[in-house]
């Protein structure tokens, strides 16, 4: 049980997380607004509390220390200066550690952890510094030890003088459940004193005149006794005489104990004839307004079966757009569904244009709304997996101030798009190769605030994520206002690690993409930051692995940009129908810059090296799929009739030989893990509208099969020169 | 019949922590996720009780107590106020608005159906066997 509830826990922490930077940025960019405030230090209150039941106690810790410093801010005892938002703003990135340790394990950095402990402490006022707090929550430790067991401890008895105040009923107190309270622990008399009571004709309705004399015999010590009271002190007039043991345990314990040494709970109020004779008809005449007369309980609860809004655990909602949330599976399987649907349009649609039929304009018309329903319902079901890419975006401006702090630089991240939605398993996928991409555009693209100076920059450099939807696909661009790649720097490293020839001539653009190689890294050393021997081609690979594609433009002295092109969803894409060797396959849209026909003129034969295909004064390898597949011998004199011009994960172009292009159409994905093994150039099958399963080809791994591939950038480069 | 608790939290964990421990205990139990969507719904609902956070959006734990209690709803229902406030200026503030009595968080199973069973008398929780602690 509790453990659904530390996943929901955590969900939420997620998003409170979220609130808090949103406010602390808000706040950053000058907006003092008191709800502002007030919503950073709710959502911080909520994860103490949460954290709190859960025995979180490092996190409940830090962010009691957090939620202190901000309670000073909120009662306006605390001014809100540079220093101490961007201390909030580094203890909020904090806590997001913190929380993923408490979630994932791992170990909290110790020494940032007392720094910013440290740091917050300063703020924090003297009277306040008594900062220790118990949880004692789901999983939190319990003292069964010193809980005494009824029929184990020894009896005392208690002579209990108890006189409600006015003010005690006002308050909803009632005083014949803390009898039950009491007689749950033990043996219990109960003797009413009505002596007080006036005339009737006297009594003032809004006036106390009753006052009870309890006897109480129980095994519980004094402390819980005194808890059963716990909530009437100082409304009542209270004495408790007896010979219990005054020094018991807190409490709280105590209060522990009474409920877990309570008598059998099946014991109802009315089986104590002393407390109920005495006390049902005095009521009425005692506390007529503000006391809850037992009568009423029936009335009220006869409501009980109309209520609207009954609402249990299961269907919890949080604020005023209602959200309902769906285990992912289920909307995996829905979105399968809707795959298999779409498919079996497509093979209902061939199957009438087989029929013999003279007219079938009719069905076909009903077809075509098939068809237009089928595409709502996968949007629809689509959008289920869709998600704000905010929280990722949010993320990042963490991810920024970390790098610079770390390489002493001042950077600023401005994100733009941030409702744009992406499918939840490309928002995933993509934090990491965005974190190096930022974190590279810290280390290497922005500047010293002194060069940016000097340069004539803002001292602050500023990077900017933004995220949009063109075309069907999902836009991520990072730019920064840098200096730019710094081309010869960059082309000679390439020279001088052997991954371009010295003579060769390049575009500016090539250049820049020379940052994707494997292997490749600008900086003089390896970097704290953005080091650790990954390179950008990492990212390139992250980013196709997810059927996408990358680009750098760069500007020198102006700035840098990386655009990341994504598909809206990774259970269909864009494919083109080809046929390869009386096979029918399907390759990615995304990887096919452009396709032509090719004729005798524009092959060039190079002997045993292969051939080359001529395309506007240029040269790129030509690699036949069917070849490379191994379902036609590679000196086959039938000539491919199509080419499909591709760019590889290192910008090297190809050409794909097909035999032939019938179709340019959505494919659902279908992985072929459980169904045969990993096989060299195919990245998936799906099902055509004839029913038949085609081969999805990865282009990537066609060409690394292929010998066009061993025709590396080296030869093209002093034959295209 | 069951006694219906009114729980008004913003935080959805303690939403549920309330749910699942008072659902389990034989409770009826129904939520609202701030101060305004409680009082709003609270004659609808007509709870036996209420329990509500203090530090809430839109209207706060004191709002919630200050409008249930006041002539408009003149609720008599107990009010417990779930809070980590365990300081004493902040309990006086709560019961001087009317609150019944209070919870401090973290709670567990134990203290939250004893603080009910104070203001309600329901008791048809047995501890002993659900915590699995003792016998």
């Amino acid at each position: 049980m509790s453990g659904s509830i530390q996943d929901t826990f955590f969900e939420e922490c997620e998003e409170l997380l979220e609130a808090t930077d949103e406010g602390l940025s808000a706040i950053e960019g000058g907006d003092h607004d008191p709800e502002v405030v007030n919503a950073v230090f709710r959502a911080v209150h909520s994860i103490k509390g949460g954290a709190g039941a859960f025995g979180l106690n490092e996190l409940v810790a830090f962010a009691h220390r957090f939620e202190t410093v901000f309670d000073e801010v909120r009662a306006n005892r605390m001014e809100l200066t540079d220093p101490l938002v961007q201390l909030l703003l580094r203890s909020c990135d904090h806590l997001y550690n913190l929380v993923a340790v408490a979630r994932d394990g791992g170990e909290t950095d110790q020494e940032h952890h007392d720094m910013l402990i440290e740091a917050l402490d300063k703020y924090i006022p003297e009277e306040e510094e008594d900062l220790t707090f118990e949880p004692m929550g789901l999983g939190g430790p319990m003292d069964i030890g010193a809980i005494d067991l009824p029929g184990i401890a020894t009896e005392e008895t208690y002579q209990i003088h108890f006189r409600p105040l006015k003010d005690m009923y006002s308050t909803g107190n009632e005083p014949i459940f803390l009898f039950q309270a009491l007689k749950d622990m033990g043996t219990l008399e109960v003797t009413l004193d009505d002596s007080e009571l006036p005339g009737f004709d006297a009594i003032d309705p809004e006036e106390v005149y009753l006052s009870w004399n309890l006897v109480l015999t129980t095994s519980e010590p004094r402390s819980s006794v005194e808890a059963v009271f716990e909530f009437v002190e100082g409304l009542c007039e209270l004495s408790i005489d007896g010979d219990g043991d005054a020094d018991a345990d807190a409490a709280a314990l105590a209060a522990l104990e009474a409920a877990f040494g309570s008598a059998p709970a099946e014991a109802p109020p009315e089986a104590e004839p002393t407390v109920m004779v005495e006390e049902t008809p005095a009521a009425p005449f005692e506390q007529p307004a503000p006391a809850p007369a037992p009568e009423a309980v029936p009335e009220v609860a006869g409501k009980q079966a109309s209520a609207p809004k009954a609402e249990t655990a299961k269907s919890e909602q949080r604020g005023p757009n209602p959200t309902l949330r769906v285990d992912l599976e289920r909307a995996d399987r829905l979105i399968n569904a809707v795959g298999e649907l779409i498919i079996n349009h497509s093979m209902l649609a061939q199957q009438i244009a087989n029929l013999d039929v003279a007219d079938v304009r009719d069905v076909e018309t009903e077809l075509e709304g098939f068809k237009n329903l089928a595409r709502d319902i996968q949007e629809g079901v689509m959008s289920i997996r869709a998600q704000p890419v905010k929280p990722l975006f949010q993320r990042m401006a963490r991810i920024v101030r970390e790098a610079s702090s770390a390489t002493d630089k001042s950077c600023k991240l401005v994100t733009e798009g941030e409702n744009t939605e992406v499918d939840k398993t490309v928002i995933e996928r993509l934090a990491d190769p965005l974190t190096h991409i930022l974190r590279n555009a810290v280390d290497h693209g922005v500047e010293k605030p002194e060069d940016r100076i000097a340069a004539g920059k803002d001292k602050v450099g500023e990077i900017r994520l933004s995220a949009s939807h063109r075309s069907g696909s999902v836009c991520i661009e990072v730019r920064d206002d840098g200096a730019g790649v710094n081309r010869p720097r960059v082309k000679q490293i390439a020279i001088e690690k052997g991954l371009i020839p010295e003579n060769a001539e390049l575009t500016d653009s090539e250049i820049d993409n020379l940052l994707f190689l494997p292997g490749f890294s600008t900086a003089k050393e390896v970097s704290k930051l953005s080091g650790r021997g990954v390179g950008m081609d990492v990212v390139k690979n992250a980013v196709t692995g997810l059927g996408g594609r990358i680009n750098i433009s760069s500007n020198p002295g102006k700035g840098s940009t990386f655009t990341i092109i994504l598909p809206l969803t990774l259970a269909v894409m864009d494919g083109m129908v080809v046929s390869v060797a009386d096979q029918t396959m399907v390759v990615p849209i995304t990887s096919i810059v452009e396709t032509m026909r090719g004729n005798d003129d524009m092959i060039n034969n190079l002997g045993a090296d292969g051939t080359l295909l001529s395309i506007r004064g240029s040269f790129v390898p030509i690699c036949d799929v069917a070849g490379a597949l191994g379902l036609r011998k590679e000196d086959s004199d039938q000539p491919p009739g199509v080419y499909l011009l591709v760019e590889t994960e290192t910008g090297q172009r190809s050409a794909l030989a097909v035999d032939d292009i019938h179709d340019q159409r959505q494919v659902v994905i279908k992985s072929l893990d459980g169904v045969c093994g990993e096989i060299a150039g195919v990245a998936a099958a799906t099902i055509l509208g004839d029913g038949k399963i085609a081969m999805i080809l990865d282009p990537e791994s066609i060409l690394a099969a292929s010998p066009a591939a061993a025709f590396d950038t080296e030869r093209r480069m002093s034959n295209a020169s | 019949m069951k006694t219906k608790v009114l729980a008004i939290d913003d935080s959805r964990t303690i939403r549920n922590l309330l749910a699942a421990t008072l659902e389990e205990a034989g409770f009826e139990y129904v939520s609202a996720v701030d101060g305004r969507e409680g009082v709003d719904m609270y004659e609808d609902v007509a709870p036996d009780v209420v329990i509500t956070d203090i530090n809430m959006p839109n209207l706060d734990g004191f709002g919630v107590i200050e409008e249930l209690r006041g002539t408009g709803i003149n609720s008599k229902v107990p009010i417990l106020v779930l809070t980590t406030e365990s300081a004493p200026e902040m309990k006086a503030r709560a019961r001087n608005a009317g609150a019944t009595g209070w919870i401090t968080k973290p709670f567990d199973d134990a203290s939250l159906i004893f603080a009910l069973k104070r203001v309600t008398g329901a008791a048809a929780y047995d501890v002993r066997i659900h915590s699995g602690y003792l016998l």
